[in-house]
């Protein structure tokens, strides 16, 4: 029975069941927890079927987004699993955590009169079903015999993975970490994305044939040339990560109780620190935390920092709420839970006990000048508005900078002046058969980007391996 | 997981356990180390790689029961594992031609010097050792090092073996009144004794290296939990080190960030230690209450 245009307008959109704001922020639990079936077929009912869909070109990976959404409506979850799964192999990890408010959902036509489709919330709601309703036996493609080694377990490298294992490459994944996931497991908290999720989804990988192999940190344990030529793999696909934190270069960041938000994070997501003593890592807890930043990574430390029981949690950052990178909805979690956000502010001492502790933080105050390259306003410092904010751990989410440890060893990979590798426009590097994709060829980005860049560097070592590569 | 394939004690909280890992031992060269999780809810720490023997696939670690994680490792015999081993980590130290080197090793900090003596042997140099301890038991792998160094210096605090006083004060005498001028110092050990080797050589302009030991969560530049201060600038001992120009590192900094969790360490290893304790007391009691 098919619905009318208008009557698809008046479906209002179906909110995201989550926990009380003030019970999730003393927990390490999901906030979110997913629509209900009824909830989402009526929400896949909100889709207008546009005959010439924009959000596909929206999706950094081109889900057919329409084509999953109406299987809902018509309550074929199945059907709408294999469509999802065909165009994204971590859809359980994107439905959480990408920001469709800037892509599927941005350019979703309805914006214009209401809300955009929740395209997030029904990607994760079928994912999860598809999860629970795992089918057993999937046929496998026929082996072409070829083997691609990637280097990183991340979003780009296990999406590089699924799609590969597809066409029946043999594919093995290098992780320097004890667990895979990268960013999905040390970075992004629980609360946001459970280790569950990310444990099934590579378990579906390897269901697939792929092989995660731990503990291994290509550069060091194996070059790159060693997997070609002594390991016997015909192509390699770099997507080692993010990399090295960056350090505002203020006074004090050596002080005891000053993390890079790469340390906070991976103390309490990886190492489950939250959990101390039963974990033995450990990590500092005090009452009053700053974190300074404005992206994902400083509302994650930030409400974590929160869960772990600072009372203020604040968050600093120098430009306004419009500048902020994060996601819409992290921010809005992250006011709900009692962060408290000082914007329009920039660190520029930290503070010292007698005895080498954070006691503070001072800040001066900044406002907004005229757009800088990145198009958004520069933020300049306010003469004599310095100010302190007493606090015992200070986190610093202000960015990345290129890891060198696989680049140093490699030297014919050819890398730009902030030390990124450099690839043509199949993310092939210098090196022949060597391709390269995420944040070690972009810098820091998102999830998503880096799967896009995951998906299509696996187009492109098909094409590579068919050519006789 | 890694098996463990010996283990024996070589001093009264220094054990040598030699451990099943391959790939690390094809690749491992003087200077680098590993980051090894022992169990399942563990930390990943650092520990120093004494000796690899590619052949066998193995590499000799030797541990310093200092907390939870190094206890957890000690307790464990041939034939059991640890979680994860990962490396060879750290940059290799880089092996000149200096003339004579005096390398100074202090505690489990002598586990660092041996394979660097072996090379710099190698490498066509004069190698002597001054490595110290509390006492004659807290010296170790003198034999070792007395098979690849022209001369071996045992010391003590206490004068009961070797010569009696602190490993400073052995290589002053190896500078001022020694037969061969000392053309560059190596270090590893305890972060005072580091601070006192380099203060030692810098009025004298010897070239010293020191091997830090900050504290360390993923060991492949990703954290920046072990940054130090080296002439101002700061560096990340697990990707830029763990060696650096010992004139140029700030100690005292070291020093004080090691202290960070000492609270937590001694939670976590007290803990353990209860654990250990409640499971004696039940193997003491009859099976029918156990």
């Amino acid at each position: 029975m098919s619905m009318k245009p208008a009557e698809r307008m008046k479906i209002p959109r179906q909110p995201m069941p989550e926990q009380e704001a003030e019970v999730r922020a003393h927990n390490f639990q999901e906030v979110n927890s997913g629509l209900d079936v009824e909830a989402a077929r009526l929400e896949a009912n909100r889709c207008l079927r546009c005959k010439k869909p924009k959000c596909i070109d929206g999706c950094p990976v081109a889900v057919d987004i329409p084509g999953f959404v109406g299987a809902v409506a018509d309550g074929d979850l199945g059907r709408a699993a294999e469509i999802l799964y065909e165009g994204n192999c971590l859809p359980g990890i994107t439905g959480r955590v990408c920001p469709q408010e800037t892509q599927c959902e941005g350019v979703c036509i309805r914006t214009k009169k209401s809300t955009p489709v929740a395209v997030g919330y029904l990607g994760r709601f079928v994912a999860d079903w598809a999860r629970q309703h795992r089918r057993d036996g999937q046929a496998l493609p026929t082996k072409t015999g070829k083997r691609v080694a990637i280097v990183g377990s991340g979003p780009a490298g296990l999406t590089c993975a699924g799609e590969l294992a597809r066409k029946g490459h043999g594919v093995t994944v290098f992780e320097a970490l004890h667990k895979p996931g990268g960013v999905l497991s040390y970075g992004i908290p629980e609360f946001r994305l459970p280790k569950s999720i990310v444990k099934a989804e590579v378990e579906k990988l390897e269901a697939m044939g792929v092989e995660v192999v731990c503990d291994v940190v290509v550069g060091k344990t194996y070059t790159i040339s060693e997997l070609m030529q002594d390991e016997g793999f015909d192509a390699v696909f770099i997507a080692n990560g993010a990399g090295l934190p960056i350090f505002q270069g203020i006074p004090g960041e050596n002080l005891k109780g000053v993390y890079s938000a790469n340390e906070y994070l991976t103390r309490v997501n990886l190492m489950g620190a939250f959990r101390f003593p039963e974990n033995t890592t450990p990590v500092i807890t005090v009452t009053q935390v700053v974190v300074v930043g404005g992206g994902n990574t400083a509302m994650d430390a930030v409400r974590t920092a929160r869960r772990l029981g600072a009372d203020p949690a604040t968050l600093v950052y120098r430009r306004s709420r419009q500048e902020m990178p994060a996601r819409a909805e992290e921010i809005k979690h992250a006011e709900e839970e009692g962060v408290v956000l000082d914007l329009l502010a920039n660190p520029v001492e930290i503070l010292s006990t007698d005895d080498g502790w954070v006691r503070g933080v001072r800040c001066i105050r900044m406002a907004l000048g005229d757009p800088d390259e990145s198009g958004r306003r520069r933020p300049v410092p306010i003469e004599n508005s310095e100010y302190e904010i007493p606090c015992q751990v200070f986190v610093e989410a202000i960015g990345t900078r290129a890891n060198p440890l696989l680049t140093q060893t490699t030297p014919d990979l050819e890398v730009n002046r902030w030390g990124y590798i450099d690839v043509d426009e199949n993310n092939m590097t210098s090196v022949p058969g060597v391709f390269a994709g995420g944040d070690i060829v972009r810098g820091s980005a998102t999830v998503i980007l880096a799967m896009g860049d995951g998906k299509k560097t696996a187009a492109a070592i098909d094409e590579y391996l068919a050519g006789g590569g | 997981m890694f098996e463990i394939r010996e283990a024996r004690w070589l001093a009264p909280n220094i054990r040598r356990v030699v451990l099943q890992a391959p790939r690390v031992a094809l690749r491992h060269r003087p200077g680098n180390f590993v980051i090894v999780r022992v169990v399942e809810e563990g930390e990943r720490i650092p520990l120093t790689v004494a000796d690899a023997d590619p052949d066998a696939g193995a590499i000799t670690l030797v541990v310093q029961v200092v907390g939870a994680t190094t206890d957890q490792l000690a307790r464990l015999e041939p034939g059991q594992h640890v979680m994860d081993v990962v490396g060879p980590l750290g940059k290799a130290t880089e092996i000149e031609r200096f003339g004579h080197v005096v390398l100074v090793g202090g505690g489990c900090g002598t586990a660092v010097i041996y394979p660097q003596a072996k090379a710099f042997r190698a490498a066509g140099n004069e190698v002597s050792a001054v490595i110290g301890g509390r006492s004659k038991e807290h010296v170790i792998l003198e034999d070792d090092l007395r098979a690849v160094c022209d001369a071996v210096h045992p010391c003590t605090d206490d004068g009961s073996y070797g010569y009696h006083g602190f490993v400073t004060q052995k290589l002053l005498e190896l500078i001022e009144d020694g037969a061969v001028p000392v053309d560059a110092v190596i270090t590893a050990g305890p972060v005072p004794m580091m601070k006192a080797v380099a203060e030692l050589t810098r009025p004298k302009k010897i070239r010293t290296i020191a091997s830090l030991n900050p504290i360390m969560v993923d060991g492949t530049g990703m954290c920046g939990g072990c940054r130090v201060m080296i002439g101002g600038e700061m560096m990340f001992a697990c990707v830029d080190g763990p060696e650096f120009d010992a004139h140029q590192v700030d100690f005292e900094e070291l020093s004080d960030r090691l202290t960070a969790y000492r609270e937590q360490e001694k939670v976590a290893w007290d803990r353990l230690n209860q654990e250990h304790k409640d499971h004696e007391c039940k193997l003491g009691l009859p099976e029918s209450v156990r």
